[in-house]
């Protein structure tokens, strides 16, 4: 019998196999016995913590958390309704989708964890080392094997250093987490820049596949973004190479103080030495060992051939004619597709950001649509984006009008994609046990007041992010505007950074001045903008204005006496 | 205390020394790394099996001059969560070639079993309260790897997984 006769036929995702099978199975089993351990008695809180972490179950203000991997945030339509049928059998009839492409279940209870797990291996997927201080789960390009742009397939790559990190004997004890972005096509769409490592792929003169390899970018309390350390490290040597990184890290990592772990410490205090250090133990390996064969290239780039597509023509005139008709259509088609190589096709963002809602979450219901409609339009397939949006990577540009409409009967054609209200948040107060202040709400009421579609369009393209402490997990740093909660004598205030970006030209965000309260800070954030549209070139994005004019005009439209 | 190796007890041959006693006539002995470079000529010289504790900060290569006449080599684990030893432990054998006995001593858990024994471990040195039966879950639990390791590695799967051979 097929075993993958229930997977879409066309959906390209990683498929597994028995052995992969039998792999989970022992897991959750592992795992199932960890936990009545820790039920027993048997385990200490202290002992059973990294056990629970490597399994993505973390303990938050109200409840444990299940972070549950989305191997580069892609997924197959019978997944994602696997994914409504968990929120809906032990959460509370949601999901929340996260900046690293995973999703989160808020209300696990520990004894339904086990259950939770089986029920994610019925469709090949886990939690495993979503948290912890381990390789994280490897984020890639939403549009990855579908964007004009892409020289290299991502996923591919993705895939195998999903593999070799699974479980990595040597690096499941770092000294803190560890996340590793890749991409393959010249404008970088997953941050690579503020990564533990970002992997750049890309091809020589020759046509080989290589790497550029950045490492020591991150945010957090030290934002930073990270250090070019290697050029073009050719495909065979992308696994030993990447080992002698961490190697390096894992022995020379700081392990005495928890903000000092990161490897963008390491990097920043050796310097160039990191670099020869890398180098060295590069130089000794057995390199045979660890050489990446292009057998296994090949036989892991064929789970991600691409999918029938049919001979279309761009733009449409039926297509023409709906824009033509239909203004609100004509706003989500600007914002919520995106080119696609095939002629003819289009991958669409589907927002998660309904004006007042909660970014990055999703209703069981909606999951289930989501699903049925990339069974109808994409292949069966679908991709978590890193700004907290899902993406159908291969929808036919004649289908648009039939999919914005089937979109908007369940709350999902909010035409704002990377616009003002495309806000980055983090979960904050509302359910983080490190948060200073709330996040969440501060979104929702920014979103409220920028609801108005022809002023956001006016507007463009704009990113805020927000966190809700240093801990950066909105990626304050790198919004155009960026929020960064603090408590302040028991009262929540709000820091701006502006001028971050998390592309190409990676930078953090400036500081610019004394921080706002919970009230006013949505009135700043509307300053922000105003002061921006006044003085911006036409088509200059927020930190491009920023970066020319400087902070002094926003400064003042900020804290000038009325 | 107890000592397993492959999961199964075996005897201990060598007796930990302090550093201000004397070593015993003609029996194995595990000193510190201060005392085998402060002593380093005497205690080459001896005839009998010679052990050193490595301190899991310290780079492997200061064992370089000795590794010939090392019987043992005990890395130690302060807290389960430091792995710096996972890492010394490959060196030694990738870089040094060392194919004598790599001991993990100190915090170490049933669950890192598997991943101890594939960095190049070739023992564990336990509590003398540990469950032994857990310890041989912990190896057994997973028997598949999806990375090339130093050790225990049965013929490649395909792709870029393995079978561990174990025990
Ligand atoms: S930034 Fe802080 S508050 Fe927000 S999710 Fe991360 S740790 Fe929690």
């Amino acid at each position: 019998m097929d075993q993958h006769a229930a997977i879409p036929p066309h959906a390209r995702t990683y498929r597994y196999d028995a052995v992969d099978r039998d792999f989970l199975a022992a897991r959750i089993a592992e795992f199932r016995d960890q936990v009545q351990r820790r039920l027993a008695g048997e385990l200490t809180e202290d002992e059973f913590k990294p056990l629970r972490l490597m399994n993505g179950l973390y303990l938050q203000l109200h409840a444990y958390m299940l972070r549950v991997a989305i191997p580069y945030g892609v997924l197959d339509s019978r997944q994602l309704r696997q994914l409504a049928f968990i929120a809906r059998r032990f959460d509370r009839g949601f999901g929340h989708f996260t900046t690293r492409q995973n999703i989160q279940f808020n209300w696990t209870k520990l004894e339904d964890a086990p259950d939770m797990l089986a029920a994610l291996a019925e469709v090949d997927m886990h939690a495993i080392q979503t948290s912890g201080n381990c390789i994280r789960n490897v984020t890639t390009d939403e549009f990855a094997g579908a964007a004009a742009d892409e020289l290299v397939d991502p996923r591919v790559y993705a895939e195998i250093l999903r593999q070799w990190s699974t479980l990595h004997p040597e690096f499941s004890y770092l000294p803190r987490k560890f996340k590793i972005a890749i991409t393959g096509a010249p404008h970088d769409r997953v941050a690579a820049k503020v990564h533990d490592i970002g992997v750049i792929a890309k091809r020589n003169a020759e046509g080989a596949i290589g790497f550029e390899v950045w490492v020591g970018g991150g945010l957090g309390r030290t934002p930073v973004v990270g250090t070019l350390i290697h050029d073009f490290v050719p495909e065979a040597e992308l696994l030993a190479y990447l080992e002698a990184v961490l190697r390096v890290y894992n022995v020379l990592g700081q392990r005495d103080n928890i903000y000092k772990a990161r490897i963008k410490i390491l990097v920043r205090d050796l310097g160039d030495e990191f670099r020869d250090l890398v180098e060295a133990e590069f130089a000794a390996m057995p390199r045979g060992r660890y050489r990446l064969d292009p057998e296994v290239v090949q036989a892991i780039a064929a789970h991600f051939a691409p999918p029938a597509f049919a001979t279309l023509v761009d733009d449409p005139p039926a297509l023409r004619r709906a824009r033509a008709e239909d203004r609100r259509f004509a706003a989500w088609c600007a914002t919520s597709t995106h080119p696609h190589r095939t002629p003819g096709y289009a991958s669409v963002v589907i927002s998660l950001k309904p004006i007042g809602g909660i970014p990055g979450d999703a209703s069981a219901e909606q999951m289930e649509a989501v699903a049925d409609l990339a069974d109808r339009f994409s292949f069966g397939e679908i991709r978590v984006s890193h700004v907290q949006n899902l993406v159908l990577p291969h929808v036919r540009q004649e289908d648009l009008p039939a999919l914005h409409a089937a979109l908007d009967a369940h709350g999902l054609a909010t035409p704002n994609v990377g616009l003002v209200t495309d806000i980055i948040a983090c979960p904050g107060m509302d359910y983080c046990a490190l948060a200073t202040a709330r996040s969440i709400p501060v979104a929702q009421r920014i979103s409220e007041r920028f609801a108005d579609l022809d002023r956001q369009l006016d507007i463009g393209t704009l990113h805020v992010n927000i966190s809700g402490c240093i801990n950066a997990c909105g990626h304050h740093h790198v919004g155009h505007i960026g929020l960064l909660g603090v408590d302040k004598r028991g009262e929540e205030v709000y820091q701006i950074t502006l001028g971050g970006s998390a592309t190409n030209d990676a930078a953090i965000g400036e500081l610019i001045g004394p921080a706002f309260s919970y009230d006013a800070v949505v009135d700043a954030v509307e300053t922000l903008v105003r002061t921006y549209v006044a003085h911006r070139t036409q088509g200059e994005l927020f930190k491009d204005t920023y970066r020319r004019i400087g902070p002094a005009p926003f400064k003042e439209a900020l804290y000038a006496p009325a | 205390m107890p000592l397993l190796e492959q999961g199964r007890l075996v005897a201990d041959a060598f007796v930990a020394i302090a550093d201000d006693a004397r070593l015993p006539d003609g029996a194995p002995a595990l000193v510190s790394l201060a005392r085998l470079q402060a002593e380093a000529t005497a205690l080459l010289a001896r005839n009998a099996q010679l052990g050193v504790l490595l301190p899991n900060d310290t780079d492997p290569s200061a064992l370089a001059p000795f590794l010939h006449r090392l019987s043992l080599v005990a890395l130690r684990f302060p807290k389960h969560r430091d792995g710096r030893a996972f890492t010394q432990a490959r060196a030694l054998r990738e870089h040094h070639g060392f194919a004598g006995e790599i001991r993990a001593t100190g915090h170490v858990l049933p669950d890192q079993h598997a991943f101890l024994l594939r960095c190049g471990f070739s023992t564990v040195e336990v509590a003398e309260s540990a469950d032994l039966a857990a310890w041989q879950r912990g190896l057994h639990a997973i028997p598949i790897a999806y990375q090339p390791a130093v050790a225990g590695d049965a013929t490649p799967l395909g792709l870029l997984r393995r079978h561990v051979a174990v025990g």
